[in-house]
């Protein structure tokens, strides 16, 4: 799991029909000190994020866990919201 | 999942039984402000996506677990056809 900011959205309409009601969202990894690393991501939204809140994911099979399982296909998807910057202790 | 553009096409007659009837394509990653990056994958359609279109590709075997795909030996797959992509 890592840390990243949301930073984006993404619109498709023509999906695979396992993806049908899913939010897709462009996500920034962050390093420990919060800075940016790495480019950026579309995620699988599993818990209401939105655009600029701190959150983290989880990549691979696991990521359509919090879903149906075995029936979503996604390698990224946010699980969690982090409650404030100041909550992430370095 | 990364965003990808459709560069073309393969071909394939022989390979394994359950890859038939999939459309088999090239994709290269791009940034989300639509630059192209470096490389490419050789990935399967689920949604009938068509040259030069953004698509979002699904990789690794979390690609297995899109419709249609259950038990074909596959590690990237086409999943959906983007629209916009919105980045503040």
């Amino acid at each position: 799991m890592q840390l990243a900011r949301v930073i984006g959205t993404v619109v498709a309409t023509v999906k695979n029909d396992s993806l049908e009601g899913r939010k897709l969202l462009v996500v920034q990894t962050l390093d420990r000190n919060l800075e940016a690393t790495g480019k950026p991501m579309v995620a699988v939204d599993a818990v209401g994020a939105g655009i600029g809140e701190l959150v983290f994911w989880c990549r691979g099979k696991e990521a359509s866990f919090p879903f149906k399982r075995e029936d979503t296909p996604t390698d990224c998807t946010i699980i969690g919201i982090v409650d404030s910057e100041q909550h992430v202790t370095r | 999942m990364i965003i990808a553009r459709i560069l073309g096409t393969v071909v394939s007659t022989q390979k394994d039984e359950r890859l038939s009837g999939k459309k088999l394509l090239i994709v290269r990653p791009i940034n989300v402000d639509g630059s192209d990056t470096t490389g490419y994958v050789v990935a399967v359609d689920t949604v009938g996506a068509g040259f030069h279109e953004r698509v979002l590709v699904v990789a690794g075997s979390s690609a297995r677990l899109a419709q249609g795909m259950k038990d074909v030996p596959v590690d990237a797959a086409i999943v959906g056809v983007i629209d916009t992509v919105d980045v503040n």
